[in-house]
C-alpha cells in the first residue's frame, strides 16, 4: 500500500523550546491515523509542518507523494486542513466563508455554488448558511471548519484536535462524520487528539507522541495486546506510596509495577484472581486502600509503559509548565 | 497570474463586506476628517496673514493637507485586520490553500483605498461648501487622490508587515502612533514649508507624506507643474510596490515562527 504521509526525522525548535525532536511516522493511503499525545507533545507542530504552514529545521516529509518542502504549492492543492482552533471568519456568513475558501482553490461559478450547497446540507448548516458565523455554536463552527477543509475534494485531510471543547453528543456526531469521510469518500485522515478514547475509536493505526518524538506506533489493538494480562489500579494516599510499592514488589502475581502520585498500577495475568493477594499484602503493610479496579489494558497503560508517566500526569505537567496557553 | 488577480478581488470583496457590516465604524471614519477640516480651518485661519504665505485662503491650502492626513491615519491601522486574522486562525487557513501571498496583502489595502477615496470626496465637497477652491479642476483632484492612495498603500502594507512580524496589538499600536503624527507634522500638511524651520524642511524632503501633499496641492492649484507631479506620483508608486513586496516577505518571518 502506498504512503499518503511520510515524515522522517523532523526537527523543529522555537527559540529555546524543542517542539519536534526527530519525529518519524508514515500513514497508509486511505487509512485513519491517530497522532496521540498530551498537550505540548508536538502534535500541532507536526500538522503545521506537514501542511506547509511552517518549515522544519531539518528532516523530510512527503504528503500525497509530494515533497512538503519543495512542492508546497502542489501539496496545498491536495490537502484539507482543519486547525485546532476554529478558523471561521466570524464577520462573514457560513456561505461566504465557504465561497471564499472555494475561490482560493480556483473553484468558481456554478460548480462552486453546487459544492457550497452540498457541504452546507451535509454538515447540517443549510438553514444557517445566510447567518453571520459569529452567532454559530461551537459545534456549528467546527462543522463549518471541516466543510471548508473539504471544498476542493482533497486527498488527505488533517484534523488537528477536531473534537476538543465539544460536548459528548456533538463529539459522537463528529466521530461518525470522520468515519464516513474515510469510508465513503476514501480520504486519508491524519487525526491528532489528546483523547485516548477518540484515537482508540477512530484510528486504524496510531502513534504516541511525547516530547517531539514518536515513542510507540501500531494498531490500537496490537499496542494493547502487547501488554499482556490485566491492570490492577489501586488508589492509595500520597504519603504511603513508597510503602505500597515495597509491599507489592515481592508478590509472585505481579509482573510489572508502576507507581503514580496517588496510585499504584500492577500488571498481573488474571486480575480477579490476584486482587485478594494484592490487598492482603497492602493490608499487612498497613497501607490504607481507597479503591481498587481491575481492567483490561487501555491506551493509557500503553502510554504509561512507554513514557513512564500516565497520560493525565503528562497533561497536568504541561499545563503547569506553560500557562501562556499557546499550544504547539 | 490570473488566479492572483481574481483572488485579490475576492479578498477585497471580503474586506469591503466586513466594513459595510459596521455602519458605526463607517460613520466615525467619515465624520472624523470633516471635524479636522473644520477645526484646523478655524484654528489656523490667521496663518494667511504671515508674510510670505502664498495661498489666499487657508481653506484652499488646508484641504489637500487634511485629505492626506486622514489617509495616513486610516492606512496606519491597516495591520489591525491582519492581527485579527492571525489571532482567529483565518490567516493560517488561507496560508495552507493555494492562494498566493499578494492577494492577502492587497485585500485590506484595496479596502482602505476605497474608504479613503470616499472620505476624500466628502472632504472636497465640504471644502467647496466652506469656500475653498480647487482651481486645478477634476484632473487636479484626481492626481491628489492618486498620490494619496499610493501613499496609503505604502503605509498600509508596512502596517501589515509589522503585524505579521510582531503579532502583537500593543506593538502595532505603539509603532503606528509613534510614526503617524511626526510624519504628518514634518510635512506641508498644515504649513507652507519655507516658513518652517530649516531642519523640518530638510527632513520633509525624505518624507513620503510631504511628497504626497506637495504633489496634491500643486495639482489642485491654478498653475500645476505636471512634470513635478508625475515625478512624485512615480516615486510614490515605486514605494508602494516596494512596501507590498516587503509585506509579502513578512509572511516568511511569520511562517518560520508559527
Amino acid at each position: 500500500m502506498q504512503e499518503a504521509i511520510a515524515a522522517s526525522d523532523i526537527h523543529k525548535r522555537y527559540d529555546e523550546t524543542v517542539a519536534l525532536d526527530g519525529l518519524t511516522f508514515a500513514v497508509a493511503e486511505g487509512s485513519i491515523f491517530g497522532l496521540l499525545g498530551p498537550n505540548g507533545a508536538g502534535k500541532s507542530t507536526t500538522v503545521k509542518v506537514l501542511t506547509t504552514l511552517t518549515t522544519p529545521d531539518s528532516g523530510e516529509a512527503a504528503v500525497a507523494g509530494l515533497d512538503v518542502l519543495n512542492q508546497g504549492a502542489e501539496v496545498r492543492r491536495r490537502i484539507g486542513v482543519v486547525a485546532q482552533a476554529s478558523s471561521v471568519d466570524e464577520e462573514a456568513t457560513g456561505r461566504e466563508n465557504l465561497v471564499l475558501q472555494g475561490r482560493l482553490y480556483g473553484i468558481r461559478g456554478r460548480e462552486l455554488d453546487r459544492k457550497v450547497d452540498g457541504l452546507l446540507e451535509r454538515f447540517g448548516l443549510a438553514d444557517h448558511g445566510g447567518r453571520i458565523a459569529k452567532g454559530y455554536s461551537g459545534g456549528m463552527k467546527r462543522r463549518l471548519d471541516i466543510a471548508m477543509g473539504l471544498i476542493h475534494d482533497p486527498k488527505v485531510l488533517f484534523l488537528d484536535e477536531p473534537t476538543t471543547g465539544l460536548d459528548p453528543e456533538v463529539r459522537a456526531q463528529m466521530w461518525a462524520e470522520i468515519r464516513r469521510l474515510n469510508a465513503e469518500d476514501g480520504l486519508t485522515i491524519l487525526l491528532t487528539t489528546h483523547y485516548l478514547e477518540e484515537a482508540d475509536q477512530l484510528a486504524e493505526r496510531l502513534a504516541f507522541v511525547d516530547r517531539g518524538k514518536v515513542v510507540v506506533e501500531g494498531p490500537p489493538e496490537q499496542l494493547k495486546a502487547e501488554l499482556s494480562g490485566d491492570t490492577v489500579a489501586i488508589e492509595i494516599g500520597k504519603s504511603v506510596n513508597g510503602r505500597a510499592v515495597e509491599a507489592l514488589r515481592g508478590l509472585a502475581e505481579v509482573r510489572e509495577l508502576q507507581a503514580l502520585e496517588r496510585a499504584v498500577h500492577a500488571r498481573v495475568d488474571d486480575g480477579a484472581a490476584a486482587l485478594p493477594a494484592l490487598l492482603a499484602a497492602l493490608s499487612a503493610a498497613e497501607v490504607p486502600v481507597a479503591a481498587a479496579t481491575v481492567a483490561r489494558p487501555s491506551l493509557d497503560d500503553v502510554y504509561l509503559r512507554y513514557t513512564g508517566r500516565s497520560f493525565e500526569q503528562a497533561e497536568q505537567a504541561k499545563e503547569k509548565n506553560d500557562d501562556e496557553g499557546s499550544d504547539r | 497570474m490570473t488566479a492572483t488577480v481574481l483572488n485579490s478581488f475576492d479578498m477585497t470583496q471580503r474586506w469591503m463586506r466586513a466594513l459595510i457590516r459596521q455602519p458605526w465604524w463607517i460613520a466615525i471614519t467619515l465624520v472624523q476628517p470633516i471635524i479636522w477640516l473644520l477645526l484646523f480651518g478655524a484654528l489656523f485661519k490667521a496663518v494667511t496673514e504671515i508674510p510670505g504665505f502664498e495661498a489666499a485662503s487657508y481653506n484652499d491650502f488646508l484641504a489637500p493637507g487634511v485629505i492626506v492626513m486622514a489617509s495616513v491615519f486610516a492606512a496606519g491601522w491597516n495591520g489591525m485586520g491582519t492581527l485579527e486574522d492571525l489571532q482567529r486562525g483565518v490567516m493560517d487557513r488561507f496560508l495552507v490553500t493555494p492562494v498566493s501571498r499578494s492577494p492577502l496583502i492587497i485585500g485590506p489595502i484595496a479596502q482602505v483605498s476605497i474608504v479613503i477615496v470616499i472620505q476624500s470626496l466628502i472632504m472636497v465637497g465640504i471644502s467647496l461648501a466652506v469656500g475653498a477652491e480647487f482651481p486645478g479642476g477634476v484632473h487636479g483632484i484626481a492626481a491628489l487622490f492618486l498620490a494619496t492612495v499610493l501613499l496609503a498603500a505604502t503605509l498600509a502594507a508596512f502596517s501589515q508587515a509589522i503585524a505579521l512580524v510582531t503579532r502583537q496589538e500593543e506593538t502595532l499600536i505603539g509603532i503606528v502612533q509613534f510614526v503617524v503624527l511626526p510624519l504628518t507634522f514634518l510635512s506641508a500638511c498644515f504649513m507652507q514649508l519655507d516658513l518652517a524651520p530649516g531642519w523640518i524642511q530638510d527632513l520633509a524632503k525624505f518624507n513620503p507624506v510631504n511628497w504626497t501633499v506637495e504633489a496634491g496641492r500643486d495639482a489642485t492649484s491654478a498653475a500645476a507643474d505636471w512634470g513635478f507631479i508625475f515625478e512624485r506620483i512615480g516615486l510614490l508608486a515605486i514605494l508602494a510596490a516596494f512596501s507590498i513586496w516587503v509585506a509579502t516577505r513578512a509572511f516568511r518571518s511569520y511562517q518560520r515562527s508559527v
